[in-house]
């Protein structure tokens, strides 16, 4: 049951990962690597099954698509990964390693970095402060480091470092001219841009998106697709929950559909789309 | 500045004049603020007063004879026989009517405060030194209208300055918790006690006579650092279970551990015992001998009272204790004709005062100590993540940081300071009983925390200082300055006797009850201040939460301004500008 899925994405993966210009022969062989794997995924909540046996991976590289209707379970799942709930039973792995019940930032840490789905900026806090606030392995986030003279020169210059980071991710991001402002002062959509921006400065090995798109309008949605894209060519790789089919058909190159707290398909989009069972549950007359 | 000038040019921009003024305002946000119906008068008021002349001081004068003619009617007096009393009390009411209308009616005061205003933006040490050179104004006048001798404005002073920088040591630590993890910290005199205690224990004397219970007699050093480690320790006890509550429930605990610790060294229980041979206790209620200060042995060959001076001592007090410089000598006379008074400029200082005041600037370089270690705290990637499990843990957690691991961390810091400061403060003074840990104690710090601004280190030294200075000592001598000057009586001895002469006319009765239970006041004081303040100011005097959580200063690298290095990227990406708009409108939405 569980090594079934698996295998059949990485024939998928494989098959994207040649269509990609940038992708080598090196490449290729990356593709065949998961680093996420899902396998048998319960969750319940007192006497409701939230999530009933979910089993999925993610392809190294890859732009995962995670849809399926209202109460599908896509949350919850979302929230197991990362370490919010604790599953009730089944496994997660990340890069072959369990990481079944840790804690957020434990998990974090590792490299599976998620965003939310209402923008969670930290408001007063600067822009910049929100940015700096993500890298791993900061010296200075020991007390010792932050207060003792001689440690601390090592902190300014690590920060120096951080600091021209940010910068270059903000100005990636095209928020370079808010840097200075409170993050509580931002609009909906610059929230949207500084959270995936904050995310990515932790260096993620996969980074989760939890509805990056709600809310978002038309130009803006365009803006964060084209940086998913570019990143994704960087070699970054995401899962990404949304419910827009559009959206998923038309940028992931792999979607897993959800229903009923299980997967129901999951494939290319022209795979998923014209599964009978995913049109009968989820999509019914709109595609 | 700008209304400064207008109401210079005369009555011909009579009625741009209130507008100036009121727009030159400088900084304080008080735009607005004025009740409403207040308003349209007190605009009339300046109009006139900025028309200078007969118009300003008759309207003033108007002013003056109305108020006083009220006053009269309600308090009953006969015009035509004032008693002494009431005579000092007319004096009151026309410096504070003058008063009054001097600072409603800002222009005189602008360039003062347009300067004060000026200075204050400049560096936090410019705000500390115009707060501090505030205080030391305020005193001096106490002092000039108490008579008071150059001994004793130093004594009045060492007294707030020591104030000063106890509050603002604690309110630094509470400042780590509240300000930047925003842990809920209401057991500040807990921990407090628990630094002191373990100080004089540790360090007490083995032999202290019949009054006191024994301690362990090892080196001041060694107790101190003993206090501190137990206070952090006692956090961390505090903090395993309870970080996982609320931060509201997190406040319970500590409130309630701050008493237990209070009662526990009140208990008769732990008053004295013995383990392991070495008997010691915590004296129970009737309190515990602390180890001498050792800054009394720069001064004195011993702890004692009687001591000799040592060889500071020797050197200072006689020298300072026979600081007289004659200005003018007896007999001199003005180029041979006019005979001048002798006049001698009296600057001698009693040895107390000046051991007093020597402790209070170690508790300065403590202050700048604790000021230091918090500011590099804060300043760094520790002080970045403490913010942000302020703002929003789950956020914090979501990128990798053990937020449990920060809070456990501030919060044992935050503690530790709290004992050495509790040390400094209660530790200093000889002697200490459970009494000196209610929780009040801890409020006071709060008081001091909200009135600074918590986020803000230098609100935080500010707010201690505004503290001390104007809640805790000021009232106290405001009640010495009138007692000296006005002669009650008998002091009713309840507020009913004290509020009953008030319809015979008699307001002397109340005004006397009010001086005699100052003390009591300043709660209400308290309560004014943090109503006022929550209403107009609620982030505190310096509470911007500015000071940006980082070990360099957040600018662009390079040294460019933003426009420099931002604008190619824009150029490069035509998307760029109408992304940025529709940015902003999908906020609006």
């Amino acid at each position: 049951m569980s090594s079934e899925p698996g295998g059949a994405d990485a024939d998928d993966a494989t098959d994207t990962a040649v269509d990609t210009p940038a992708a080598a022969a090196e490449g290729a062989r990356d593709a065949a690597e998961h680093p996420l794997v899902v396998e048998g995924l319960h969750k319940t909540f007192g006497g409701i099954t939230a999530v009933d046996g979910a089993s999925f991976s993610v392809a190294e590289g890859s732009l995962t698509g995670l849809i399926g209707p209202n109460g599908a379970g896509k949350s919850t799942t979302f929230n197991c990964i990362t370490g919010v709930h604790t599953p009730t039973s089944g496994r997660i792995r990340f890069r072959g390693d369990d990481i079944t019940g840790m804690a957020p930032h434990a998990i974090a840490q590792r490299g599976l970095v998620r965003t939310f789905q209402i923008a969670r900026e930290l408001p007063e806090m600067t822009v910049l402060e929100n940015m700096m606030l993500a890298p791993k392995g900061q010296a200075g986030e020991r007390l010792s480091y932050a207060v003792v003279p001689g440690l601390r020169d090592r902190v300014v210059e690590q920060e120096e470092e951080l600091l021209e980071r940010a910068w270059q991710q903000l100005e990636f991001f095209e928020i370079d001219h808010l840097a200075e402002e409170y993050a509580g002062t931002l609009s909906g959509g610059q929230r949207k841009l500084l959270e995936m921006a904050r995310a990515l400065m932790t260096d993620p090995e996969v980074v989760l998106l939890d509805e990056p798109l709600a809310g978002v309008n038309p130009t803006l949605e365009e803006k964060l697709l084209d940086r998913i894209h570019e990143l994704r060519e960087m070699g970054n790789t995401f899962l990404f929950v949304e419910h827009d089919m559009d959206v998923i058909m038309n940028n992931c190159e792999h979607v897993i559909v959800m229903h009923q707290g299980s997967v129901l398909a999951e494939g290319t989009p022209e795979q998923v789309t014209s599964d009978e069972r995913v049109v009968e549950a989820y999509l019914g007359g709109d595609v | 500045m700008s209304s400064a000038d207008a109401d210079a040019d005369g009555s011909s921009d009579a009625t741009a004049a209130p507008g100036g003024a009121t727009a030159g305002d400088p900084g304080d946000g008080d735009n607005g603020r004025y009740v409403s119906g207040w308003t349209p008068y007190r605009e009339w008021f300046r109009d006139r007063w900025a028309q200078g002349g007969a118009a300003a001081w008759g309207t003033a004068l108007a002013h003056l004879l109305v108020g006083a003619l009220l006053f009269a009617l309600v308090a009953g007096f006969d015009l035509g026989s004032l008693p002494i009393g009431g005579s000092l009390i007319w004096f009151l009411y026309l410096s504070l009517t003058v008063g009054v209308l001097y600072v409603a009616t800002a222009p005189p005061a602008e360039p003062y405060v347009a300067w004060l205003d000026e200075r204050w933006m400049e560096s936090d040490v410019d705000k500390l030194l115009i707060v501090l050179g505030h205080v030391v104004l305020v005193f001096f006048v106490f002092a000039v209208a108490l008579g008071l001798p150059f001994n004793g404005l130093v004594g009045a002073l060492a007294s707030v300055f020591f104030f000063t920088a106890v509050y603002a040591m604690m309110v630094l630590a509470l400042n780590l918790h509240w300000g930047y993890a925003g842990i809920f910290n209401i057991g500040i005199a807990g921990f407090m006690a628990v630094g002191v205690y373990v100080m004089a224990i540790l360090s007490g004397s083995t032999d202290p006579g019949p009054a006191s219970v024994p301690g362990l007699g090892l080196p001041l050093p060694i107790g101190i650092l003993g206090g501190v480690v137990a206070a952090a320790l006692v956090g961390l006890v505090a903090a395993l279970p309870a970080l996982r509550l609320r931060a509201d429930y997190f406040a319970i605990v500590t409130v309630a551990l701050s008493e237990i610790i209070r009662i526990t060294l009140k208990s008769t229980a732990l008053q004295e015992f013995t383990i392991a041979g070495i008997t010691t206790g915590t004296g129970g209620a009737t309190g515990i001998t602390m180890p001498g200060n050792p800054v009394r042995l720069l001064f004195y060959q011993s702890f004692d009272a009687g001591a000799e001076p040592a060889l500071l001592g020797s050197v200072l007090f006689p020298l300072l204790e026979g600081l007289r410089v004659t200005l003018i000598p007896p007999g001199s006379s003005w180029l041979g004709i006019v005979p001048l008074p002798a006049f001698t400029l009296d600057l001698a200082v009693e040895p107390a005062v000046i051991a007093n005041l020597a402790y209070v600037l170690v508790l300065a370089a403590f202050v700048a100590l604790f000021y230091v270690l918090l500011v590099r705290t804060g300043n760094s990637p520790f002080g970045r993540v403490l913010k942000a499990i302020r703002e929003d843990e789950v956020v914090a957690k979501s990128l990798g940081k053990d937020t449990n691991r920060f809070k456990i961390v501030a919060f044992m810091f935050g503690c530790g300071l709290m004992g050495l400061g509790g040390i400094l403060w209660q530790g200093s003074q000889g002697f200490t009983n459970p009494g000196a840990f209610r929780p009040i104690i801890t409020f006071y710090i709060w008081v001091a925390l909200i009135i600074g601004g918590a986020g803000s280190n230098t609100g935080s030294v500010l707010g201690g200082a505004l503290f001390a200075g104007a809640i805790w000592e000021g009232p106290v001598y405001v009640r010495r300055v009138v007692t000296n000057f006005v002669e009650f009586g008998d002091t009713p001895g309840t507020f009913p006797a004290a509020v009953a002469p008030l319809i015979e006319g008699k307001v002397l009765p109340l005004l006397s009850f009010l001086l005699a239970n100052v003390s009591a006041l300043r709660f209400i004081l308290v309560g004014v201040i943090l109503v006022t303040l929550m209403q107009r100011r609620p982030e505190g005097l310096l509470g911007h939460r500015k000071e940006e959580a980082a070990a360099i200063p957040l600018t662009r690298p390079g040294g460019g301004d933003g426009d420099g290095i931002g604008e190619p990227t824009a150029a490069a990406d035509p998307v760029a500008d109408g992304g940025r708009d529709d940015a902003a409108d999908g906020g609006a939405r």
